[in-house]
Order: structure tokens, then C-alpha cells, then sequence
């Protein structure tokens, strides 16, 4: 029998970006707010140690600061006539466990995602007709414009400090930056990295072919910033060591860099780390959540009651926590019917690897978003026309790390092991460098979430179940983008080239992204969405679903600059929420 | 918001004994703010203890002293003390039975505040909860467990006397000496102790070592003190925890987190005036070692490897996060007891409401053996226009010996 506890204003599910962000907000204005963790409090001055922080061994390799798949894990399957089957040890993607979340192990990529993608089923169909959607498809328009969010990205942008070139102020285009993004207000924080051999050889290539390439937006900042929280980061080193860690340099943007130091002097605000939420509890109507259900490290279980509730872990276990909850229909594949777990998208990865006879690319100087991109062949920058699918991808040149464990790359044949292997790796690290296309998944009635039937967690529930494939679109589109990425890799010299596509089913096992969005999607219908368009749960006005899950669909980009975004926009409409309760649209 | 919380105080002020004005808001607010310029919770709270209900051992050279409960509570703390009580301890160092108070509690300091001032904090410490704490204040060992032996030490070394404003001097002055000689107690860990562990008169604010940590110069000396630093410069450190030249870690983090950030403006800048005009002998500068020293050789391969990541090549640090190192007046104080420490077991900022980072310098102790640290230690002393005496191995030894089991 959980015991209850004194009300709070505010109950935070996960303290990452975005449950930190609105702890910080909301607790500033004297609300009492809880953030309630399931893994540990990390920080960067106790938790990284610059001298033991580059240690492959234990955080890339012993995924360190991962969640164990012993305390949550997920069921998989490429299609419903399968049975799905527990993941073990990740592979494909690396959810967090802990303060600061996937924010704290992330490369650092922070992106805002293109006009067209926030009404990309209304835009293809204007431009191509009802024929260019693929069969099967659940491609919805977001329910909120790139208009609307650019005060929120912009936000988000200089709390994180972010480092980059603005390719279009107010209309102008801009020199040097991306001249296919939104309509920006203002430039970035700081100015972009300094980019390597690589990328110069990869402007050249790609200037010449006529693209337009430019520096990515990145959160491993260029020089020092301080952030109107008030918190400081330093210059980032180029060591090399992003993703899978955390950064002891206070170079890369992360809740503990940008948001903690601020929030932990909020007196109103609590954290409770290693506290597992089970449940969002509902009042009887089911109309109300009253709070929420935790264990805590020793087993013990605790209600919190609370005015809000606030879902903010990762984007999958967002959606398994409202389907435990029993907070808004579960989607059913076979009658097509329900919302929750609903449009699970993920991302294709594709392009070509480039050898090069005498090049020197250093990789171990590098950075998670060290790198040059060019958009011409994302989102609707092209004419999709002659192509027959949806979607694109932003390609981009980057060493992410030369690290001496998981880093040796060789040519395909060559052998894997003993001193041929040796030499071949010799011969290669320094002399390869790889162009790639990190491309967008649509939505389809076969790829879904919902609770699986046989697997449980220790605490008895049932594990969300994936049920995921590539479709032909997303086929067709990855395909043709690793034919642009060699086309690059050539012009930029490369001896010899090899064209990395998308074959074979969906596996769990190598790494590809930890992209993985939707199931609790935003909309403007109650019937195909979780949340309205201010991430307010349709079926309970005082839950609030922040992150990924609430992609429609996905695009060509990393999320977290639009989940920046998203987490801002919805805090003005839970500050509105606040003024008078209620559902912030009508359905 | 901070008068409900004085309402939500008022039954506590009732049940907790002898009277206190319980609608005596201004004396307590007036008495909270001298709390936290003589920064009380700093010794009389235990490691993550009640605020004020004692019991942080101390280190004394002469053995440990456990800090009193000051929160009135009649059995354990201070609830049976009337307002001439605290006058008494503040001004004599003396217990309202006529027992000697060690010098660990800063009554030579104390004595100089204004019999007006002690009332308001008598009152803001009748406004605390009563907490029961019992601390046992007997820990010294044979001879110094013998109080009565304090009242030679007065004699020697204890002047009474509440402040007599300088007519000569500006009122902001004046104001400053007040706070830094009085609740202040700045002396208290930046002028060297005599063998008897007083104050030494003659050389006021011109550095110590406290608890390992060197307390520096804060006369101003252009070369060992704060000859380089405006009054502003001082304001900002003392209200951020930072200045474009330095962080402030060790001690004087908590000073700085727990009293000076909370102080008014007002006061800090009468403090930085006060010490802008503490003249010092102006001890001439030494001249650096030369860069062709073996052990600069050393330190600089050793700085390069593990520090210029952050301090950069020039020393010129990243500003808010990494301090910097050429001009730091840490760095060439004669005693190079914090930057030993700082290399060896690490450090970590004051966070401030307007700075609020508290970047940490991680510990390195673990792969520099003492020759290494002592030699970029002495690089450190002796580059970018710095200049200061080298630092042995054996110094390193015996201060790394210290930290550790400080730390254990």
C-alpha cells in the first residue's frame, strides 16, 4: 500500500532536458515542484572527472550511464505476425538512466526542423498530389507551424549556448549558413566550431557540385557562454568524447550545464533520484490525474499527489507510462483505432565511406557535432517528383571520435582479426572518412507501440512491445541518398568509396540511432492524437506529455532542438493552463 | 514571501522560552542580515545538520572544539541566555556563568560590534526553531582543556572594546572596518597566528593557512595582496564567488555562498574600500625562475599535458569557468598551500545566485606524484609574469599527507 505524501504544485516525471526546463520555470515562480528520476543524480563536478571521464571501456562500451535493460527493457519485432522478443542489450538505440537523461550522453546536435515538415502531409500533396504518400501511411501535419516555434528554438538555442551560422535572418540569406532553413530571428549564441580536414575537403567537393554545405549546429560550444539562467560553459577541447559520456569540460550543452546549477537553488523545487514512477493515478471520472505512484531504491512505494503532472522521461517510456495508465486510448493495429503508441518512427541511416590514399584525418580531434551538413536533399528541397517517395535527409561530413576501442575502421574484406586485421586498420584510420545521410521515417499503420503480452518488468508490469520495420519509402529515399553521399565522397578525392545502404529487416543489434520518436503524438484530432497541439493529453487536461513521443512523424534531423522547442512552447500553455484550468483546445 | 515565513515563526518564538519581542520584525530582520555578515551558520551547523544547532568539530592547532548550539533550545542550546548574556560572550568571551570561551569563537573580533547590533541578533536568534542538539563542548585535550587558562591569553592577547569610528576616515570606510574587524572576523583566517594561536596585530590580513588551505594577502600589497584589484573587483567576488581574475574555492566558498552573496551591496563596497586602503609593507616582488630551471622544464610539459585544456597555454583560464592563472594572486601567495591542495585533491567554485555554475577543478592527485606537482606547482608560481618561491616535493609530501586524511 503506497504511502501518500503532502501535495506539490508540480509532479515531474524525469529530470532530462525537458523535465529540468520546466522544473526551472515553473519552480521560479515560487510553484512547488517535484521531479521525480529513476536513475541517479548525476553532476558534472562530482560525476566527471576530466582524467576519468575518456573512459571507453566503461561508458561506451559497459554503457555506464544507460539504463540497464534489467530495470526496463523492451519487447521487438519487424511486423505484427510476429512475436516479439525482449531486448537484452541495447543496441540499436541507448536510452539514458539518470539526471539529465539522454541529454547528458548525447553528441549534441541541436537542429530545428524545416517549415515544411510541420505540414508535410498538406505540402507534399499540394506540390505532387495525393499519389506521392506511401501505401499504409499515417503522415499527419504537425498541429503547430515553424512560425510558432521559432521564438521557442531560439529559446532553447541560447540556454544551450548552441554554436552555429544562421542561414536566414529575417528573410536575408546568410553567407556561409544553411539557406534553406526557417526564417530565424537571430543568429546563434555562439559562432560554429572550427572544422576539420574533412569538412573542408567535403565544402570544396560539395560547392563544386553545387550544394550548399555549412556548419552544423552544435552543442559543444565554440567559446565560452554564459546562458541567461545564468549558468557558464566552457570552450569545448575537440577531445572526442560525446556521446556515451558526459562532458567534464562544461563545453557541451546538457540539463547539467544549462539548467541544474539554476534549479537547485529554487527552494520550491525537489528532486527525487532513484525513484521509479509506476503510474500516473487518475481520479474516478478518469478525467483528473491526482498525482502519481513511486518506488523508491529500497522498494518502498509512495502516491504524490499533484495539481500537474508532467510526463518527461524518454520519449518510449513516455508512452508506456500512459498506457499503464490508462491515459488515452491504446492504439490497435488491427482496427486501426486508438492513439497511444501510435506513428512510432525512427531513422534510416545510409551513405558512403570515402579511403583516401594520403589524407591525414585525425579523427580523435573531434567533437559529438564537430561537422559540415548541407539540406539540399532534406525535407522538400528537391523535387521529389521523379523519386516516388517522402522524406529526405540532411548529409553531413563529421569525425564524431577516433576512440581506440570501437574506432578502427577497415575496408569491407578486409580481415577482421589477427595482424592482417591490424595492419588493415593501421593502414585505414587515418585515411578514411565517410560522408552520411541521416534521413527521415514516415508514419505507418505497422509501426506501433503497445504493451507486450508475455514480458514483464521486475515490478511485474508489462514491457512496451516495438513493433517496427523500414518501409519501401524509407527504402527507396536512404538508397538514393547514399548514391548523393558518393557522389560527394568522389568529388572530394576519395581513392576508392564504399556505399553504405539499408538492406535487410530492422535489427536491434548494431547501433544506428537513438532517434526514436512518436506514440504519443500531438494533433489536431483526438481521434490521431495523444495530445493537442499545446502537448496537453486530450482525455486528462492536467497531463502534459513533453518529448519525442510527440512527433507526428519523423524528419531528416536530430530532435533535440525541436523538443527544446516544444518543451518551451508548452510552458507558456501551462503557465495559461494554470491561469484557468481546463482543456486548452476543444476536441 | 519572507514575512509569511516570520509569521509561520511566531508560535516557535512563543514556546521557545525567555522573551523575545515576538512583532519585533525590524530587530529581526536587522539581526538576520548581521548573521549572515558574521556568517554564524558557517560553524555552528554540523555537516548537514540544523542551521545553527552546532556541533561542527573544529580544528584548532591545540586539538578539536565542537561548536555550541546557539538555537534556543533551554537544555542544549542558548534559550536560557538573556540578550546581556550574548554582549557578554560576544564582547569577554566569557558564558553567562563567567567561564572562558576559546578564541575558536571569534570574540576578539566580536568585541568590536555595537552593543545595538548584538540586541538584533540576540532577537533573530530567539526567532529560530529550538532545536535539541547536545554537542559535548569539552574535547581539547590536557592542558588547553583547562578554560581558566584563557584568561592569561586575554590578558596577552585580547583587547575588549566595541568600534570607535576614525573621525578622519569617510563613513563608508568606517562602515567597512566595522564589518571586516568585527562580526566580519576576516582576520580571523587572513592575519598569522602567534604560537598561542592569536591574531599576530602587526601583520593583520597579510595571509595565513587555514585548515590546509592558504588564506591569502588581503592587505593591499601590490605584489603578495590586492594591490591589483578595484574596489569593484572585490564587490564582485565577495557578491559572486568570482572575478575576471579568480574563483573563490576552500573556505572562502562558503563565506562567500552562505554570508557575503547575501550582504548588501552597500556593505560589500565599504568592505572593499576598508581593504583597498589596508596598506602593506609592499614586500618586493621576487624575481621568477628562470624558464631554462629544470624544474619550469617539468612544469611546463606537466601544465601543457593536464592543465592548459582548461587554464590554456597563456594561463589566461576561460572566464566564469576556469580561473585564471597569470596574476592570480592565489598562485604567488608565499604559502602555496591552496594550489598544492587544488592540484591534488581538487576544488570546487562558490555558486552564486548571479553565478551559479560552481565549476569543479577535478582532483589530479591520483597520477602526479609529489615531484610533478611540485614542479608545475612552481611552473604555475613562475610564468606568465607570475613569480613566487619554487615549491619542494617535500612541501607537497607533507600537505598531500594532510588532505588525504582530511578527506578521509
Amino acid at each position: 500500500m503506497a504511502r501518500r505524501l503532502p501535495r506539490k504544485d508540480v509532479v515531474i516525471v524525469g529530470l532530462g532536458w525537458t523535465g529540468s526546463i520546466l522544473a526551472y520555470e515553473l519552480a521560479r515562480t515560487g510553484l512547488e515542484v517535484v521531479a521525480i528520476e529513476r536513475g541517479p543524480w548525476r553532476d558534472t563536478a562530482a560525476d566527471f572527472n576530466i582524467g576519468t571521464t575518456p573512459d571507453e571501456l566503461r561508458y561506451a562500451v559497459r554503457h555506464d550511464m544507460f539504463l540497464r535493460p534489467k530495470q526496463e527493457t523492451l519487447t521487438m519485432r519487424n511486423n505484427p505476425s510476429q512475436t516479439a522478443l525482449p531486448i537484452r542489450k541495447w543496441g540499436s538505440f541507448l536510452p539514458g538512466n539518470g539526471v539529465g537523461g539522454a541529454g547528458l550522453h548525447w553528441n549534441g546536435q541541436t537542429w530545428r526542423f524545416l517549415p515544411d515538415d510541420f505540414r508535410i502531409r498538406s505540402h507534399m500533396i499540394e506540390r505532387y498530389g495525393e499519389s506521392i504518400l506511401p501505401e499504409g501511411n499515417h503522415i499527419q501535419d504537425w498541429p503547430v507551424s515553424y512560425d510558432e516555434l521559432e521564438p521557442y528554438y531560439d529559446k532553447f538555442e541560447y540556454v544551450a549556448g548552441i554554436s552555429g551560422k544562421a542561414g536566414n535572418i529575417k528573410g536575408d540569406i546568410q553567407p556561409g549558413g544553411n539557406p534553406f532553413e526557417g526564417v530565424r530571428e537571430r543568429d546563434y549564441p555562439t559562432p560554429p566550431m572550427t572544422q576539420g580536414f574533412a569538412q573542408g575537403l567535403f565544402t570544396k567537393a560539395a560547392t563544386g557540385l553545387g550544394l550548399h554545405p555549412f556548419p552544423r549546429p552544435s552543442a559543444n560550444i565554440s567559446i565560452a557562454y554564459t546562458n541567461p539562467y545564468g549558468c557558464s560553459m566552457a570552450p569545448c577541447t575537440y577531445c572526442g568524447f560525446c556521446e556515451r559520456f558526459g562532458c567534464a569540460n562544461y563545453s557541451k550543452a546538457s540539463p547539467q550545464t544549462c539548467v541544474l546549477p539554476a534549479l537547485v537553488r529554487e527552494p520550491s523545487f525537489e528532486a527525487r533520484t532513484e525513484c521509479e514512477v509506476t503510474k500516473v493515478n487518475l481520479s474516478v471520472d478518469g478525467k483528473t490525474a491526482t498525482g502519481v505512484t513511486y518506488v523508491d531504491a529500497s522498494g518502498e512505494e509512495w502516491e504524490q499527489p499533484g495539481d500537474i503532472v508532467l510526463v518527461c522521461a524518454y520519449s518510449l517510456f513516455n508512452v508506456r507510462l500512459l498506457l499503464l495508465s490508462g491515459i488515452g486510448k491504446p492504439y490497435d493495429q488491427a482496427s486501426d483505432e486508438g492513439v497511444v503508441g501510435r506513428n512510432y518512427a525512427y531513422q534510416t541511416g545510409s551513405g558512403s565511406t570515402a579511403f583516401f590514399e594520403d589524407a591525414k584525418f585525425n579523427p580523435f580531434a573531434a567533437a559529438g557535432s564537430l561537422g559540415v551538413a548541407l539540406d539540399d536533399y532534406n525535407s522538400d528541397n528537391f523535387d521529389h517528383g521523379p523519386h516516388g517517395f517522402v522524406g529526405g535527409a540532411s548529409i553531413t561530413s563529421a569525425h564524431t571520435n577516433g576512440r581506440p576501442i570501437q574506432y578502427h575502421p577497415t575496408p569491407k574484406g578486409a580481415p577482421t582479426w589477427g595482424s592482417a586485421w591490424k595492419k588493415a586498420v593501421h593502414e585505414t584510420y587515418q585515411r578514411v572518412t565517410n560522408v552520411g545521410a541521416q534521413g527521415s521515417v514516415m508514419s505507418y499503420r505497422n509501426n506501433y507501440l503497445d504493451l507486450d503480452p508475455t514480458y514483464k518488468d521486475p515490478l511485474g508490469r508489462p514491457l512496451l512491445r516495438m513493433t517496427f520495420d523500414y518501409q519501401d519509402n524509407e527504402r527507396k529515399m536512404a538508397n538514393w541518398m547514399a548514391d548523393r553521399c558518393d557522389e560527394i565522397a568522389k568529388a572530394m578525392g576519395a581513392k576508392t568509396t564504399q556505399i553504405n545502404r539499408l538492406v535487410g529487416p530492422w535489427s536491434v543489434v548494431p547501433y544506428q540511432t537513438t532517434h526514436n520518436t512518436g506514440g504519443a503524438i500531438m494533433g489536431s484530432d483526438p481521434k490521431t492524437s495523444v495530445l493537442n497541439r499545446y502537448l496537453q493529453s486530450w482525455d486528462v487536461s492536467n497531463v502534459f506529455v513533453m518529448g519525442a513521443s510527440a512527433f507526428p512523424q519523423n524528419a531528416g534531423y536530430n530532435p533535440t532542438g525541436t523538443v527544446g522547442a516544444l518543451t518551451y512552447w508548452a510552458l507558456d500553455a501551462i503557465f495559461n493552463y494554470l491561469k484557468s484550468s481546463g482543456p486548452l483546445v476543444q476536441p | 514571501m519572507r514575512l509569511r515565513h516570520l509569521i509561520a515563526l511566531l508560535p516557535l518564538i512563543a514556546a521557545g522560552g525567555a522573551a523575545a519581542e515576538s512583532d519585533n520584525y525590524v530587530d529581526i530582520a536587522r539581526g538576520k542580515a548581521l548573521v549572515t555578515a558574521g556568517d554564524c551558520v558557517a560553524c555552528h551547523t554540523a555537516p548537514g545538520g540544523t542551521p545553527f544547532a552546532g556541533g561542527l568539530p573544529l580544528q584548532t592547532p591545540f586539538g578539536v572544539i565542537m561548536t555550541p548550539n546557539i538555537t534556543p533550545d533551554n537544555a542544549t542550546g542558548i534559550g536560557n541566555w538573556s540578550a546581556n548574556d550574548l554582549a557578554r560572550a560576544m564582547h569577554e568571551g566569557r558564558r553567562p556563568g563567567g567561564t572562558y570561551l576559546y578564541p575558536a569563537f571569534p570574540y576578539p573580533y566580536y568585541t568590536k560590534v555595537s552593543r545595538a547590533d548584538v540586541e538584533a541578533i540576540y532577537a533573530y536568534l530567539r526567532s529560530l526553531p529550538a532545536v535539541s542538539n547536545s554537542v559535548n563542548r569539552n574535547t581539547l585535550p590536557f592542558p588547553f582543556n583547562i578554560r581558566l587558562s584563557m584568561s592569561g591569553w586575554n590578558a596577552l592577547f585580547f583587547t575588549p572594546g566595541t568600534f570607535a569610528a576614525d573621525p578622519k576616515r569617510s563613513d563608508e570606510f568606517n562602515r567597512g572596518a566595522y564589518l571586516a574587524e568585527g562580526l566580519g572576523h576576516c582576520g580571523a583566517c587572513h592575519t598569522p597566528f602567534n604560537a598561542f594561536g592569536a591574531s599576530k596585530a602587526s601583520q593583520y590580513l597579510r595571509g595565513n593557512q587555514i585548515d590546509n588551505w592558504t588564506a591569502p594577502n588581503i592587505t593591499n600589497d601590490m605584489h603578495a595582496g590586492l594591490g591589483k584589484w578595484s574596489v569593484d573587483d572585490i564587490v564582485q567576488y565577495l557578491k559572486t564567488g568570482q572575478t575576471r581574475f579568480s574563483l573563490a574555492s576552500g573556505p572562502m566558498k562558503d563565506v562567500i555562498e552562505n554570508s557575503t552573496s547575501k550582504m548588501p551591496a552597500a556593505d560589500l563596497k565599504a568592505i572593499a574600500v576598508y581593504l583597498r586602503e589596508r596598506g602593506a609593507a609592499g614586500s618586493p616582488a621576487p624575481v621568477p625562475l628562470a624558464s631554462s630551471d629544470p624544474r619550469m622544464q617539468a612544469g611546463e610539459a606537466i601544465f601543457t599535458d593536464t592543465c592548459s585544456a582548461c587554464h590554456m597555454r597563456s594561463g589566461a583560464g576561460v572566464e566564469h569557468m576556469f580561473p585564471k592563472l597569470a596574476g592570480n594572486v592565489v598562485a604567488t601567495q608565499d604559502d602555496p598551500a591552496s594550489l598544492i591542495r587544488i592540484v591534488v585533491a581538487g576544488g570546487r567554485a562558490a555558486a552564486t545566485d548571479e553565478r551559479p555554475t560552481s565549476p569543479a577543478m577535478p582532483s589530479l592527485g591520483y597520477r602526479l606524484d609529489d615531484d610533478e606537482v611540485a614542479a608545475v606547482v612552481t611552473y604555475v608560481r613562475n610564468s606568465w609574469g607570475n613569480a613566487a618561491s619554487p615549491v619542494s616535493a617535500d612541501t607537497v609530501r607533507a600537505l598531500r599527507s594532510k588532505v588525504t586524511r582530511v578527506g578521509e
